[in-house]
């Protein structure tokens, strides 16, 4: 074996295992992951359902990014998923800028917002490190309360139905649910590119290490400060993208898309799908939505349910389904 | 004499009311191995932590290759040209033994790149297996970090520090922890290194010392007690009071 093949094994796979089936599935992971996407409203028993799973999915990959690989636990994510819906709505409602522009803007909202959160609070450490990103996220959560006549408050932000997607002078009909799916697909199948992309660069490298040993990276060289700083806005970006197309989706912004409950759902749906794997968000996704809407057909007190759930995964599984599978099938 | 790779002027560290390390004035040339020896709580590894920018010194100033070097942020050191290894191990327990390396050779070609697939830039593999083999590593390059035995991850740890091919070389108790046999392996890597690199070394095994410097300072109470080669050292009455004298079984 030559230096530079079997060194794509190591740099690929890993945590330990059987390297080359991993690499191969490392090597396929966009081109797989957006197959399973397609076949997604297929397979699952409503349009409904697979258009959530591959928001909440998209969601769960843009905290990924931090949580499963630079390993910095934020519990406010929801200020981005909740920054790109906002602007996106807002841009169509009330300035009438066309779809993507105001797509583009919500992801550059949500992006620049990460930034400023991020600044505030990189460099505190472990559990004050969550702690200051929910206080400033519930910060987000109020003001977005008060400038009522700017988001709707309470009543959630209305008014700005996209029915009609014109690219490239293809008019698309976006109330038709399969139409819409595959539309809103196409930017998760881009984002899970990037972050594939980022995953394999050398900046990729280094947040793993800095996840493995803070002390380390920084003796080898590396500004830990500031690359969890770039890797924290990269993850708002792609959490602000799902946000922007949560609310072309829907039509409307709910103001719980900011709640701190938002956030808990983020990191809930990471660890069950397996922080760290670069599928298993979708699956984290999916499980806690079919829990949710199983449960809550018996009880009302649903979030019990899912928190023991939760708690449990926590204890006893803690790669979550996916990387639990995929631990498993490298080991056989 | 040529001027010194490094050198340190009034060097103190306090910690609150405590004072780890108290008014520490040494030089240090290219090319020599100097021990640093000293009863625990001394200040050793609080010396060393000032060197490699981990503390700031409370009062004092560093010189290296004739820059102040002061009040450098940590990471920067690397790139000056100083590389440790720590007391209590400090590596990527779960990343490959050779990406533990690799990832630590990149840091000098790109740390911010999102854009280019590392798997291409192969001469940093290259640069780390040179650097696994130069410690005997070579062949647990695939292996996981954390599943080597101590002493392999102690070895490990230099392979991280070496493949940054640093100017000085600091090394906190290599052989801590370790038995008989593998004392052995790494005081040959050490004498290995010795030929070719300035080291600092933090050790409390008088034997390997004795064997391995050109030059021994002995700390007691963060002050610099004594300076001169090992002859000297081992004779000098006050080392003997504070430190030789509690350490019959080394010495
Ligand atoms: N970060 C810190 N905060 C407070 N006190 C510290 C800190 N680091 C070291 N000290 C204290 O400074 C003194 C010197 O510690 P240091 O680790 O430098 O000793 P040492 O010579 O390396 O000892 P050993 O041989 O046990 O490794 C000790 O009393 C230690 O408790
Ligand atoms: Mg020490």
């Amino acid at each position: 074996m030559t230096a530079s093949t079997s060194s794509i094994a190591s740099v690929m796979a890993g945590p330990a295992g059987h390297r080359g089936w991993r690499a191969r599935l490392a090597a396929w992971r966009v081109p797989l992951s957006i197959l399973a996407l397609c076949l997604l409203p297929w397979l699952l028993p409503s349009n409904a359902l697979a258009v959530n799973v591959l928001v909440y999915g998209l969601l769960a990959v843009g905290y990924n990014l931090l949580f499963g690989y630079t390993g910095l636990l934020s519990f406010g994510h929801a200020a981005f998923f909740g920054a790109g819906a906002y602007v996106t709505g807002i841009a169509i409602g009330r300035f009438g800028v066309p779809w993507f522009a105001a797509l583009l803007l919500g992801v550059a909202a949500g992006a620049a917002l990460a930034f400023v959160i991020g600044l505030l609070s990189i460099r505190t450490r472990g559990i004050y490190f969550s702690m200051v990103t929910l206080a400033l996220s519930q910060l987000v959560y109020y003001t977005a309360l008060q400038a009522s006549s700017w988001t709707g408050g309470e009543n959630g932000l209305r008014g700005f139905t996209v029915a009609k997607l014109d690219i490239l002078g293809w008019s698309i009909d976006f109330l038709d649910p399969i139409k819409k799916y595959y539309v809103l697909m196409v930017f998760a199948a881009a984002a899970l590119w990037l972050v594939s992309r980022i995953l394999n660069s050398p900046f990729g490298a280094v947040i793993e290490a800095i996840r493995e040993n803070e002390t380390r990276a920084r003796a080898c060289g590396y500004d830990v400060e500031r690359t969890k700083l770039i890797a924290f806005t990269l993850s708002g970006l792609i959490c602000a993208l799902a946000g922007t197309l949560f609310a072309l989706h829907l039509a409307i912004v709910p103001l719980d898309i900011l709640h701190y409950q938002t956030s808990g759902m983020i990191v809930m749906m990471t660890l069950l799908g397996g922080a760290g794997s670069f599928f298993g968000p979708f699956v984290g996704a999916l499980a806690f939505l079919l829990m949710e809407d199983v449960v809550s057909l018996w009880t009302s007190h649903w979030q019990i349910v899912v928190g023991t759930v939760f708690i449990l995964f926590v204890l006893f599984l803690p790669k979550g389904i996916w990387g639990t599978l995929i631990a498993w099938r490298a080991d056989r | 004499m040529n001027a010194p790779l490094l050198s340190v002027e009034s060097i103190s560290r306090r910690f609150g009311g405590f004072i780890a390390l108290e008014g520490v004035t040494a030089a240090f040339e290219a090319n020599k191995v100097t021990a640093i020896i000293g009863p625990n709580g001394a200040g050793k590894s609080t010396f060393f932590n000032v060197l490699s920018g981990v503390l700031a010194p409370s009062a004092g100033s560093i010189r290296f290759k004739g820059r102040d070097i002061t009040g450098t942020p940590q990471h920067r050191f690397a790139h000056l040209g100083i590389a440790r290894s720590y007391q209590i191990t400090n590596i990527f327990p779960e990343l490959s033994v050779h990406e533990n390396v690799r990832v630590a050779a990149q840091a000098f070609r790109a740390r911010y790149d999102i854009w280019r697939n590392r798997a291409v830039m192969t001469e940093l593999d290259d640069r780390a297996d040179a650097a696994l083999a130069a410690v005997g590593l070579g062949g647990r390059r695939d292996g996981t970090a954390k599943f080597l035995a101590h002493g392999q991850q102690r070895a490990l740890e230099i392979a991280i520090a070496l493949v940054a091919d640093p100017e000085l070389l600091l090394l906190d108790e290599p052989t801590a922890g370790m038995g008989p046999e593998e004392t052995k392996e790494m005081v040959a890597l050490l004498e290995r290194l010795a030929a070719e690199r300035t080291i600092l070394l933090v050790e409390h095994k008088m034997k390997m010392i004795l064997g391995l410097s050109d030059r021994i300072l002995v700390l007691h109470h963060g002050r610099l007690i004594a300076d001169g080669s090992p002859q000297h050292i081992q004779t000098d009455p006050e080392v003997r009071r504070v430190y030789l004298g509690q350490n019959d079984g080394y010495a």
